[in-house]
């Protein structure tokens, strides 16, 4: 198994003269320190610009605490809806041939070209008072747009390839050998699921489902379109900390978003975390194929 | 248990993998399926598995129809050539794996799988491995442990997909060996694919070559290669020397020589080929009376162990052939590159370029052939 010891990538023939190398290396840390790490700081410094009292009855005012709760509530079902979708169009195109396999492919990719915005207004189209199922919703008393189904759907509908997307590959990869050795020895599609494809593809799961919980509470263009902001009622956090914005409540705004920012760290600690596992269970599924 | 495969046909799209193949195999029996790669004898193992479906044609397990019979209930073992290990199993849990997956009224109680999961670790010799995980092992040690987890389910069908493709040469050649012992302990009904013909040859009983979708010819180790059907067989099975040749009335010229070919008794100035083996090759230094040799000059001498490969050029056309000998032979004798030799086949095979199937016993050639 030594032979599998990943290679370091930096060889003699591909290097560069010291010089091109401070270079580059300096390029990139202006920019990170300009465009990325000083605008971060600056959302936790304004937050507690005008101490900690400020920036606590900031995040415990009820409009605020409303909106965190739907904003979690979105995630929770996104995610898991996700998950459900994700799962289910990765195995199929990764172990299956069948009719419009690339169709369903590009589909997946439809939310990431899209802007977030038309995601919003297709909505608004379909579900709104005017739109095609307007009068149908209305008349079964059932609201979608301005409420909190509608913000739900787009989110659901911004979020959707998170998780396919980061399964497809590796479940290519994976190929059907396991699973067809699950089912000679007498195993049901259902237990070969649960006990051979799951825990091979857990690490890549989790890892979407961590990209996909980000941008699912910080999704802001679709769910603005579907929301109507009605506060307390329909307003996620990105939408809170755009009205307060608005309303010149800096300290408050900045408040919120720095509860935004610190929930999209966690969530970036996490994906690291993940992708160091997941990278070293590809490596050693490498070595099981190259090593013999 | 027997299999019996009648009149089996798979496409994949417009690629025909297997072409209207028959083929019985005794219950008991190692039996080989070789051929080049996509000659279709992966597809009929997996048909016989029933990870395949055939277009047409039947699987029979002990005369019984299993055409339409799910994989999991085929009570078959299946050995892949990537081993397919669980990897985030244990090698214990690997092997328990067929067992703990049974329905709970008929799954054996924690201890009997314990019990057999280590009397299969015993059997492969790999009792202080169970709490290794797979990526930890070495080739030869997954695939015996991927051989151990398809016999922990009791198939009456051991079924190996190129089951030493994936390992170098000396640990292939112990595991051969091994998976011939396992199976005259076990005897079960065992068939595996293979595209090395050395291979088939030491482990197996019967061994079935296939070309493009359909069987050329079945036989034992010694009737495919003492007498191959075709010129398939006799070329896919070890080395030979082709010569361009014509038959008529009887009888084969190939340049000077002269072959009696009684089975084309009645062929007239058709064109065809001889075949002969390296070591079916006498080299002499002095000419033989009537048309029984050719002339050639030594090119070439290579040692290759216990064997010594002589390059010959004929003439007057400059064709080359191979001779083989042992060493001692070759000591007796000592050809250098340069030397005049008079060649003459102990054995040769001539196949008519119209007819290549046809299946005749070849000519003996009679004489002081000592044979290698």
């Amino acid at each position: 198994m030594s032979d599998s010891a990943p290679r370091d990538p930096v060889s003699a023939a591909t290097t560069e003269p010291r010089f091109v190398r401070v270079a580059l290396v300096t390029v990139a840390l202006t920019f990170l320190t300009l465009f990325l790490f000083v605008p971060l700081a600056a959302v936790f410094y304004e937050a507690l610009r005008k101490g900690i009292g400020v920036y606590l009855a900031a995040i415990a005012d009820p409009y605020a605490l409303a909106a965190i709760r739907l904003t979690l509530l979105s995630v929770v079902f996104a995610v898991p809806l996700n998950m459900a979708f994700g799962v289910t169009a990765a195995w199929a195109i990764a172990k299956f041939e069948f009719r419009g396999k690339s169709v369903l492919i590009t589909l997946i990719d439809l939310p990431f070209a899209v802007s977030p915005v038309i995601a919003g207004m297709i909505y608004v189209l379909l579900f709104g008072a005017q739109g095609w199922l307007g009068p149908w919703l209305g008349a079964h008393d059932i609201k979608i747009i301005f409420a909190v189904p509608g913000i739900v759907l787009a989110t659901v509908f911004v979020t959707v390839p998170f998780i396919a997307r980061e399964l497809i590959p590796l479940m290519q990869a994976q190929g059907t050998d396991e699973e067809e050795a699950a089912l000679v020895l007498g195993a049901d599609g259902w237990l070969t699921f649960w006990r051979i494809t799951l825990p091979n593809i857990r690490w890549g799961l989790l890892y979407g489902v961590v990209l996909c919980t980000a941008r699912a509470m910080g999704e802001f263009g679709a769910v603005s379109v579907v929301s109507g902001h009605i506060r307390g009622l329909t307003n996620t956090l990105p939408l809170h900390v755009e009205i307060l914005y608005n309303e010149y409540q800096f300290a408050a705004a900045f408040a919120c978003a720095s509860l935004l920012t610190f929930l999209a760290l966690v969530m970036l600690a996490f994906k690291a975390l993940i992708e160091r596992r997941a990278l070293r269970q590809r490596r050693s599924a490498l070595a099981m194929e190259t090593s013999s | 248990m027997s299999i019996e495969i009648q009149q089996l046909h798979k496409c994949f799209g417009a690629f025909v993998a297997l072409d209207h193949v028959d083929l019985t195999i005794p219950p008991g029996q190692l039996v080989a399926l070789l051929g080049p790669s996509g000659c279709g004898k992966t597809t009929l193992l997996r048909i016989i598995a029933g990870l395949e479906t055939a277009d047409r044609g039947r699987v029979l397990f002990d005369g019984e129809d299993a055409t339409r019979r799910h994989v999991r209930e085929r009570g078959v073992g299946f050995v892949f050539q990537h081993y397919a290990l669980f990897q985030h199993m244990t090698v214990f849990e690997n092997i328990a794996f067929g067992l703990r997956v049974r329905p709970r009224a008929v799954r054996p109680p924690e201890a009997a799988i314990r019990a057999k999961v280590s009397a299969l670790l015993d059997l492969v010799q790999m009792g202080w491995l169970a709490n290794r995980y797979p990526s930890q092992l070495s080739g030869g040690q997954r695939q015996r442990i991927a051989l151990a987890r398809a016999l922990a389910v009791e198939p009456q069908v051991l079924l190996l997909d190129e089951p030493f493709g994936a390992l170098d040469t000396k640990v292939r050649k112990e595991l051969r060996r091994w998976l011939r012992r396992l199976h005259d302990e076990l005897h079960i009904t065992s068939v595996f694919v293979t595209h090395d013909q050395e291979e088939a040859l030491e482990v197996a009983d019967r061994i079935v070559v296939m070309n493009h979708g359909r069987i050329e010819q079945i036989g034992s180790p010694q009737e495919v290669y003492d007498a191959p059907a075709t010129p398939f067989v006799y070329q896919f099975l070890g080395n030979i020397n082709l010569f361009h040749s014509r038959v008529h009335a009887g009888w084969a010229r190939v340049g000077g020589l002269r072959v009696r070919v009684p089975e084309y008794g009645d062929t007239e100035h058709a064109p065809a080929m001889a075949y002969v083996r390296p070591h079916d090759i006498d080299l002499l230094r002095e000419p033989e009376d009537g048309d029984t040799t050719l002339t050639a000059t030594i090119s070439r001498v290579s040692l290759l162990g216990s064997l010594v490969r002589l390059e010959l050029i004929q003439s007057p056309d400059g064709e080359i052939a191979e001779v083989e000998m042992t060493r001692e032979r070759y000591a007796a004798d000592p050809l250098q590159i340069g030397d005049l030799v008079f060649v003459k086949p102990r054995q040769v095979r001539v196949f008519l370029h119209d007819n290549p199937k046809a299946a005749i016993p070849a000519y003996q050639w009679s004489g002081d052939g000592d044979g290698i």
